[in-house]
């Protein structure tokens, strides 16, 4: 394994990370925190320093690397991302423990939204905007960002795109790495800047039409407020659903509009199924909860915003859906399943995956019933190879590890029934945010021991990368120098 | 600049290695999924998995923003055919990649014509030249010629009869006078331009510039052993054989063709009755010996098998055979052969891949002084390009010695009207003259890139 590539990649990424560091400190002293701002300062020189000393320390011989570097690179920086992420909150002593510090970091980076913070309102402006921000970066990809920005990373990105992108299949949309990156970030911002104007526009302060945008382009879920945005107007909760839906769509979709291929963008199977769920669930969760409301357009607002919120795995609340009655509860439930589209921000399963799942179902079945019959899966009218349904079947069955493995410690939590150790476990492998029972929309992670919070940590990291870079990261065989 | 290449076997894939590393963004298409999977992993280009002819596939590897699509699959047909529908759908230039011998011999440019054809590649017919420009001069281990055959870039090993070992290019001059000039050498990997005082070693390998005329004067006189080749051997009855055996004939040569497939042998022997066809295995030494291998002045290796065209030509160069020439198709089996003591092993990727470059360079840079000819030569470490100068070039009417020009690159020939010449620093370039410049490890667009 080249070594010493990923190590300098690694260390470019935690210099760029000393950069970012920049951007709260500069809103601290917008708005006159002293304390806040020399926080994200010593933060940024110790990120920005460290990369600076392995750069120094490290050159790498060649630029050559292969899936296998693709992986383990996309992992470690993720999780020193996390760790430099974590300090300003340390310094700042507004989340002094360091597991917690950590915790919500890896939660803003993998656009999860799960908070320890028992009163978000406290916060400083710079923290607060620290949190969205990661958010936004981890939405896309920290290193599909780099890609964009830094020229010639290596001739080989691709490992490293794929390993970053989520998705059953991680194309490019134009022929270059750099490029296709460069695409999905124009995309990805020119989204967010409309989203943040029309909050603007709908009376909402600035600084938290900024977070918000941030929240919901990277599908996150941090907000400003206790009640997340339950106490904003109709207008602005309705930007937000129609924002959230967008940014779980197929950013594919988004490049073939630009260059105006409408046909082939309607084609989309998956964006169809992705709509017809989101629909016929906010049809039935608003019929559930009629009874609750007074009239039925405050039900379906309430219903459609807990849908969108949920599917994409944003994790923003109007309502606590944690009084819902059991049908509402039980579909926003298996809706955390779901997921997203891929190569959207969402978090999840990915519909995509679901869908080849079933279709496979469907194949299978037929087999059994004609055994010499030959038939292929489907998937957007082209057949899906070997190779992708395999890795479909082999995450499926991984994640379902994970998930158990993940659950299993949180077990041992004595305060928690197993509703929130559950809905817990579910929320944070797929990016959501909130859970139900004791982790609803309306509480907290913060009652957890710090193991177990390190274990949600993790869960929301493998959720991100979707479980392989993290697994070959760890696992002995890749680091070995022998031929084994 | 964005190209599309259809098929992605052995040409394709030289293709894109050569194009990608020209800066150029390029979709690949080709209708195995597992190929471009490979291709992916290790090229920057995006790849569209369909036939070449559905307008489908080429919509979806967006042909109407292609300023070059190139065709090259295993078969004339569907080049043609995909060409003609990616022109018509909004691709700037077409390539296509046409080799069988029927359309190549009568019909080639009026099918260009109705097709809308840019460029009509011909592999196989590239191979033949290489083979017959380096028959021609028995020592060289590869010989490309520029405009019109006015000029020749020979590559030679320095060996030790020929008495150059230690000698410094100014005493080289000095010594032997004539229109010529050393403008690169490689030792051991390691690439140089070199300059007057540089002192050339026993196993060099080393770039000559030379008016034709004058060629074969120069080398019995810098001592490299010269006996042109009469009789020539070829193994393989292939469509580079075809052509080479045809070009051979045509210049006056005994040309002996061996070939196991009974029924290919009938087909050539009636293309070329002047040639003698033996049906046969050319893995038997026997057989090698009772048609004459100790008497032939060539052997050339053609067969499909790269493993057998190695092994035979290494038993024909024990046989002391003079000139053994090889054609292996995959890269990485020529280098081994190379290194192993085959110098001249010829591959149509690489001619192939010249040309592209070239041409992709040409349309980069419309207005300024284009690029004719582009060779690479000593493992593509070094390039030869020829200019047509133009009227706004900014050097014109200075002398060379004048200008300042890029470290590792040099003025190898200046051909004004048909006549060529090797400057020297008095000379000045003038518009409507061809410029040869060796350049080594950069990409030259324009001439103006020559100068700091």
């Amino acid at each position: 394994m080249n070594r010493r590539f990923v190590f300098s990649i690694i260390a470019r990424l935690s210099l760029g990370e000393g950069a970012l560091l920049l951007l709260p400190a500069v809103v601290a002293l917008i708005y006159g925190e002293k304390q806040t701002l020399a926080a994200f300062l010593i933060s940024a020189v110790i990120a920005a320093g460290a990369g600076m000393a392995v750069l120094l320390l490290i050159h790498p011989k060649d630029s050559v690397i292969y899936a296998k570097e693709g992986f383990v690179i996309v992992a470690l920086a993720w999780i020193v991302m996390s760790l430099f992420g974590a300090l300003p909150f340390v310094f700042s002593r507004e989340i002094p423990n360091f597991v917690d510090a950590f915790f919500e970091t890896v939660s803003g980076f993998s656009t999860t939204g799960a908070s320890i913070l028992e009163n978000v309102e406290v916060m400083s402006r710079g923290c607060l905007f620290w949190r969205s921000f990661t958010h936004w970066i981890g939405g896309m990809g920290v290193l599909v960002f780099m890609m964009a920005v830094v020229n010639n990373v290596t001739d080989r990105s691709i490992h490293i795109m794929r390993a970053e992108m989520p998705g059953p299949q991680v194309g490019k949309l134009v022929p270059r790495v750099k490029d296709t990156a460069k695409v999905l970030y124009l995309i990805y911002v020119a989204l967010t800047v409309i989203e943040a104007v029309m909050l603007i526009a709908g009376g909402m302060p600035v600084f938290e039409s900024i977070v918000h945008a941030f929240g919901t382009a990277g599908t996150g879920g941090f907000g400003v407020r206790a009640d997340s945005i339950a106490g904003y107007s109709t207008y602005i909760k309705i930007v937000i659903t129609v924002f959230m839906l967008l940014f779980g769509v197929n950013f594919n979709l988004y490049y073939l509009l630009l260059i105006r291929r409408f046909r082939s963008a309607v084609r989309s199977t998956e964006l169809w199924c992705y709509l017809a769920v989101i629909v016929s669930c906010t049809a039935v969760i608003a019929l559930n909860v009629r009874s609750l409301y007074a009239s039925f357009w405050p039900a379906l607002e309430d219903a459609s915003f807990q849908v969108v919120s949920i599917m994409t795995t944003t994790g923003y609340a109007t309502a606590d859906f944690n009084q819902w009655p059991e049908l509402s509860k039980g579909i926003l439930f298996l809706l955390m399943f779901v997921g997203a589209c891929a190569g959207s921000t969402g978090g999840g399963f990915k519909l995509s995956r679901v869908m080849i799942l079933f279709k496979s179902i469907g194949s299978e079945l037929r087999r059994m019933l004609h055994p010499r019959s030959v038939n292929s899966v489907k998937f957007e009218g082209k057949p899906v190879d070997k190779t992708t349904l395999n890795s479909v079947y082999t995450y499926s069955a991984v994640y379902v590890l994970c998930g158990a493995v993940v659950f299993l410690v949180l077990c041992f939590e004595k305060n928690f029934d197993f509703e929130a150790n559950f809905t817990a476990m579910v929320s944070c492998l797929n990016n959501i945010g909130p859970g139900l029972g004791a982790v609803g929309p309306a509480s907290n992670y913060a009652a957890y021991s710090w193991v177990s919070k390190l274990v949600l940590s993790a869960a929301m990291l493998l959720g991100r990368l979707e479980i392989f870079p993290l697994l070959i990261a760890f696992s002995p065989s890749t680091w070995r120098r022998r031929l084994k | 600049m964005k190209i599309i290449i259809v098929g992605c076997g052995k040409i394709g894939t030289s293709v894109i290695e050569s194009l990608v590393s020209e800066g150029h963004d390029i979709v690949a298409v080709d209708q195995d999924a597992e190929t471009l999977h490979a291709l992916g992993n290790i090229y920057d280009v995006m790849c569209v998995c369909g036939n070449g002819v559905d307008c489908e596939t080429l919509e979806e590897a967006g042909v109407d923003r292609a300023e070059l699509f190139v065709s090259v699959t295993g078969s004339d047909e569907m080049n043609m055919l995909s060409c003609f529908i990616a022109r018509r759908m909004g691709a700037r230039h077409t390539i296509a990649r046409i080799r069988n011998p029927e359309y190549n011999d009568k019909s080639l440019n009026t099918m260009k014509q109705y097709l809308d054809i840019s460029v009509a590649i011909n592999p196989e017919l590239f191979t033949a030249q290489d083979i017959f420009n380096s028959l021609r001069l028995q020592s060289a281990v590869n010989i490309e010629t520029f405009s019109g055959r006015n000029l020749e870039m020979i590559e030679l090993i320095v060996d030790p009869e020929t008495k150059l070992d230690g000698m410094s290019l100014h005493e080289l001059k000095r010594r032997y006078k004539g229109d010529y000039l050393i403008c690169a050498v490689r030792r051991e990997d390691e690439v140089h331009i070199p300059g007057g005082s540089f002192v050339l070693r026993n196993g060099d390998m080393i770039g000559l510039v030379v008016p034709p005329s004058e060629a074969q004067r120069l080398m019995k006189m810098l001592g490299f052993v010269q006996h042109q080749a009469r009789n020539v051997m070829i193994l393989g009855a292939s469509r580079t054989a075809y052509y080479l055996a045809k070009m051979l004939i045509a210049s006056g040569n005994d040309v002996k063709i061996i070939e196991k497939d009974e029924e290919r042998c009938r087909q050539i022997s009636d293309e070329l009755p002047e040639a003698v066809v033996i049906h046969g295995d050319g893995a038997e030494q026997e057989l090698l010996f009772e048609e004459g291998l100790g008497s032939a002045d060539a052997f050339v290796a053609l067969t499909g098998i790269d493993e057998e065209n190695i092994l035979i030509s290494f038993f024909a160069k024990s046989r002391k055979v003079p000139k053994v020439i090889t054609k292996v198709n995959r890269g990485e089996l020529a280098d081994m052969a190379v290194r192993l003591g085959i110098p001249s092993v010829v591959s149509p990727k690489k001619s192939v891949s010249e040309i592209l470059t070239r041409y992709a360079r040409a349309l980069k840079n419309s207005l300024g002084s284009n690029v004719e000819t582009l060779y690479k030569l000593m493992d593509s470490s070094v390039e030869a390009l020829e200019f047509r100068v133009s009227e706004d070039f900014i050097g014109l009417r200075i002398p060379l010695k004048a200008m300042k020009f890029k470290p590792d690159l040099i003025i190898a020939g200046i051909i004004r009207r048909r006549r060529p010449m090797i400057p020297s620093g008095e000379d000045v370039i003038l518009p409507g003259d061809k410029v040869v410049v060796v350049a080594a490890g950069q990409k030259l667009v324009d001439l103006s890139d020559i100068l700091r």
